[in-house]
């Protein structure tokens, strides 16, 4: 690890003031960001401590929750409110790590957590993230963790987040704050697919601190859920993931639906090719397929991820047949 | 800077590179709690902070400040194993003992997640106010350490008889 100062921020108009310097970063439960730090991928001049900020998880009178930045992953996923009106949210993130990183990491960090892409941790191979320009060897390497949709010939990683999977869902509202103001982002927004840039994942501001995470009211969200697949039954991230809110009327058609993929882009993928294809459709198998085939259909596979393209579509379909099966 | 561990205040001057872990291993020359990967994936590094279970080694130990961490070394009273340590041999819960420290550490947060009705990636409903500790349940929500002598087995056995102990108390 190379050397660093530590600022523990009181408020945040002072973490903002520090975050802004050059070399700064903010500092959340660490289980990322240390990491990196050890590896000496992240090199920063200063930690802005963040963890003593927006704590509190609020329930507010137009139905929308406002999640502190700094809430613990499992403080979310045991939030009662949480449990009950989004249950995909509770489960995307119990999905994730373990019981003791849960408790550690905070809801800003989850968000800015980089990706896993071994080539990325491996400061022996080319990696245009690391450092711009290199090259990229996960594109002829073993990349069977690696994108299917949106990647670019400089980067095939993928956003390791199951939180924002459903965060993507459920339409989440990201607040961020720095030493000139304030201003919300839909988190489908938050982040950036690589193409000639894939060093620069978000699009937030030099020194900007993410303050909350606002998800908007949305009644049918209590029949929603998460499915992830992956190598083993747990501690493991996502080959793929589906994020699903399913809302059928009593006729059996598609009144609402909102869909996100995880392991599969640079980003949380909101699904929003099915979802146009499904609103107003029956809930049946052939149009759950039909719907997942159109999102695919762009998918572009490496030499040895080709197995997500087919895994995702049948992930999309299990996923809403199980919630179909739920509301009727 | 100021740190509680097993109960006693310590005063502490540390590089801010300085793990939490390594603060515990190096500085105060507490040994139980084990360097493993180093890197989050194996929880031979377990300890509690204000009772919740957390991984030393991706805890920078300034960011503990004021915080009260217990180790393995402070379960034990008046020279009586905590009832979770006991349990451990009596179902053969280890083999080499490595990842021990840190699966006790582990199941004494986790048991305290499941008081409090924290759900799990395997809990049914999600609604629930009460959470069985059933081996399902115990299984995934002690993902998180693992053991390279494979005694699994053992270690849920052990962590079984606590949890039903405790809900039955």
């Amino acid at each position: 690890m190379t050397p660093f100062s530590y600022a523990r921020a009181g408020d945040t108009t002072a973490a903002t003031h520090l975050g802004v310097a050059a070399g700064a970063k903010y500092l959340g439960g660490g289980t990322n960001l240390v990491d990196l730090m050890r590896e000496t991928i992240e090199r920063p001049d200063t930690l802005v401590d963040v963890t003593g900020l927006s704590r509190t998880i609020e329930e507010r009178g137009d139905g929308s929750l406002m999640i502190g930045a700094a809430v613990r992953n499992t403080a979310v996923a045991e939030h009662r409110a949480v449990r009950e009106r989004y249950p995909v949210l509770a489960r995307a993130i119990l999905a994730g790590a373990s019981g003791q990183i849960r408790n550690m990491a905070t809801v800003g960090g989850n968000i800015l957590q980089r990706t896993r892409c071994l080539y990325f941790y491996d400061d022996a191979a080319r990696c245009n993230k690391r450092t711009p320009g290199a090259g990229c060897d996960a594109i002829d390497g073993f990349n069977r963790a690696h994108a299917i949709l949106g990647a670019s010939p400089t980067c095939v990683a993928t956003h390791p987040s199951d939180m924002c999977v459903a965060l993507a869902a459920l339409g989440a509202v990201v607040h961020l704050e720095n030493a000139t103001g304030a201003r919300t982002m839909p988190l489908v927004d938050l982040h950036r697919l690589p193409a000639g840039r894939p060093e620069v994942e978000t699009l937030l501001e030099p020194g900007e601190l993410i303050t909350a995470i606002e998800l908007p009211q949305l009644p049918c969200a209590v029949r929603s859920t998460y499915r992830k697949v992956r190598d083993r039954a747990s501690y493991s991230f996502a080959l793929v993931s589906v994020a699903a809110v399913l809302d059928r009327s009593d006729d059996g058609m598609v009144r609402d639906v909102r869909l996100a993929l995880g392991g599969v882009a640079h980003k949380p993928w909101r699904a929003f090719t099915a979802e146009a294809a499904l609103r107003g459709r029956p809930t049946n198998e052939a149009c759950f397929r039909a719907a997942a085939e159109a999102e695919l259909a762009d998918a572009a596979p490496l030499r040895d991820n080709g197995f997500k393209i087919e895994l995702t579509r049948r992930t999309i379909v299990a996923v809403l047949n199980e919630l179909a099966g739920e509301a009727a | 800077m100021l740190i509680t561990i097993n109960g006693r205040g310590m005063e502490v001057a540390l590089d801010p590179r300085t793990s939490l872990l390594d603060l515990l291993r190096e500085h105060l020359e507490l040994h139980g709690t084990k360097k493993g990967c180093d890197q989050g994936a194996c929880g031979a590094c377990t300890v509690l902070a204000d009772g919740e279970r957390i991984l030393s080694c991706m805890a920078l130990a300034v960011q503990y400040e004021g915080r009260s961490i217990s180790t393995v070394e402070g379960l034990a009273r008046d020279g009586t194993l905590h009832p979770l340590q006991q349990a451990f041999i009596d179902h053969d819960g280890f083999q080499c003992g490595y990842c021990t420290p840190g699966q006790i550490c582990s199941a004494i947060g986790m048991a305290a997640e499941i008081a409090r009705g924290v759900p799990s990636a395997v809990t049914p409903d999600l609604a629930a106010i009460t959470i069985l500790p059933t081996r399902d349940e115990l299984r995934e929500r002690m993902s998180g350490n693992l053991c390279r002598c494979g005694a699994h087995n053992g270690i849920i056995d052990a962590i079984t008889e606590i949890c039903t102990t405790e809900a039955a108390a």
